[in-house]
């Protein structure tokens, strides 16, 4: 009997059709295309793009160089030189991060105990010649500048959770 | 000496009134198929070329064309470029027969079917030639398995030709939509309704499409027959296969659907099924055919392809028995004079 069936279902094309009904029904539902440059997909304040180094609100960059990120960083894309400044301080004379082996883990940012390296929700750059994927202190301090408010807001967003 | 060159250009410009909206429609058939089979996988498909992606066709015509045509080292030159022009010369000769009206037809000759059927087959011709000249082992077993696929199929699709051919008692295209006239219910997709879902699919598997595409698999043998072509030689194949898709359509309309007949008659009083829209027309033709055109990839999104030995079997095993047993059924109800269908004529 269930042989009969089986064979009369397979001449009969229902699973065939029952397909068919199945993509019919997706081709009249909602799409989920993001038209990207038009629209673009909602971002999480925890979103990690290009990196940033901040600053305390007086104006005095945070990091002391303790090398930590450096140490942390899975990819070794960091590289810091430190010497001590005029007033005694230990600050970095070089913080460079080449884009290409940063893998965007966020390792940096967890690392840092003064919140001085970030990573911000900018994902839309591009590089015209060689060496410009490696990101100076001057670059990473002139984003952070530029996207302090942001950046801060996210922080304090994230910050039950850390 | 005036007339003969006369009628000459009549011919050319019926001829180029078939060739040129049937290459229009193979542009934007690919273009409708990226987007039907993008829309039922819940994406959008191209929409950057013009409004809405409309003239994506155009910037993939030009990218084809501007792009080098590369023959191999090792492939025989001259069979390697006749391959495309035997494929796409044989898809676009079997349009001379299709009636796209009635009496709107380039040819109007009495053995038309059995020309249709000569046709297609020259075509896999087109798609040897091209595996075996291209001197690569992909393009051979992908011609192979097409060459194989066909030769199953041709014989089940010949098959329910001779079924139609019985019931209409013609060859002739025209003669075979007249017999259907009468109401929706003469057409003959219902007295023969087993031999039109072959048609449909030994159709499909003729012209090397979803579910049938084992010829081009890109899972085994990267693209098949036309691994090695590229620029204009591809696209040549692409125009043939899509033609053939376009023409198998057309065909399953004219031979199952009642071709330019209107589906209103014989259910409204004859008075309102006469002129333009409800009236038969080549409107109606078009309308049947966009709809197998939609089908088929309608399908192709559908179905997974199927497996080699599992064509084999469908085609050996299961259409060619079906189709010979629906022969001799309808034979003995056309001997019998059975109502309702076969006991006119």
């Amino acid at each position: 009997m269930s042989k009969t069936r089986g064979w009369l279902k397979s001449f009969l094309l229902v699973e065939l059709f029952r397909g068919l009904m199945l993509t019919i029904r997706y081709m009249f539902s909602g799409k989920f295309t993001v038209r990207y440059p038009e629209e673009k997909a909602p971002q999480s304040p925890r979103f990690r793009g290009l990196h940033a180094l901040r600053r305390y609100p007086n104006g005095e960059e945070r990091c002391i160089a303790c090398k930590l990120c450096e140490a942390v960083c899975p990819a070794l894309a960091i590289t810091i030189d430190s010497e001590p400044r005029k007033d005694g301080t230990r600050r970095t004379s070089r913080y460079d991060i080449d884009l290409f082996k940063c893998i965007f883990c966020g390792f940096c940012e967890e690392a840092c105990p003064v919140d001085s390296i970030v990573e911000t929700r900018i994902y839309e750059y591009h590089f015209e010649k060689r060496g410009e994927q490696i990101m100076t202190k001057d670059k990473l301090l002139a984003i952070g500048d530029r996207y302090e408010a942001q950046i801060a807001s996210d922080r304090m967003q994230d910050a039950l959770y850390r | 000496m005036i007339d003969s060159l006369v009628s000459l250009a009549w011919t050319v410009a019926k001829v180029l009134a078939i060739l040129v909206p049937l290459v229009l429609a193979v542009a934007w058939y690919t273009f409708a198929e990226r987007k039907v089979v993008g829309y039922i996988q819940v994406r959008m498909g191209p929409n950057r070329v013009g409004p809405r992606g409309w003239l994506q066709p155009i910037a993939d015509g030009i990218k084809l064309v501007l792009k080098e045509v590369i023959i191999p080292a090792g492939a025989n030159r001259f069979l390697f470029v006749l391959a495309p022009v035997i494929a796409l010369g044989a898809a676009l000769a079997a349009w001379a027969v299709v009636p796209f009206g009635e009496g709107l037809v380039l040819a109007d000759i009495n053995a038309g079917l059995l020309y249709i059927l000569a046709m297609t087959s020259v075509g896999v011709y087109g798609v040897i030639i091209a595996g075996w000249a291209s001197n690569s082992k992909y393009a051979l077993l992908g011609a192979m398995r097409s060459a194989a696929q066909i030769v199953a199929y041709e014989i089940a699709m010949g098959f329910a030709l001779v079924v139609v051919l019985m019931a209409a008692g013609s060859l002739n295209l025209g003669e075979i939509v007249n017999a259907q006239d009468g109401s929706i219910l003469n057409w003959f997709w219902l007295p023969l309704l087993p031999m039109f879902v072959v048609y449909i699919i030994a159709g499909i598997a003729e012209t090397n499409r979803a579910p049938f595409d084992v010829a081009e698999g890109e899972s085994e043998i990267v693209a098949g027959f036309h691994v090695e072509y590229s620029g204009m030689s591809f696209l040549v194949f692409f125009l043939a296969e899509y033609a053939n898709m376009i023409l198998i359509s057309l065909l399953i309309s004219i031979m199952f659907l009642g071709g330019w007949l209107s589906p209103f008659q014989g259910i409204f009083p004859d008075r309102f099924t006469e002129g333009f829209p409800l009236g038969p027309g080549p409107h109606w033709l078009l309308l049947k055919t966009l709809f197998f055109m939609f089908l088929y990839l309608w399908l192709r999104a559908t179905f997974p392809r199927y497996r080699y030995d599992q064509i084999m079997r469908l085609g050996w095993k299961v259409f060619i028995p079906l189709t010979i047993v629906w022969i001799v059924v309808v034979g003995v109800a056309i001997v019998l004079d059975v109502p309702p269908w076969f006991d006119g004529a």
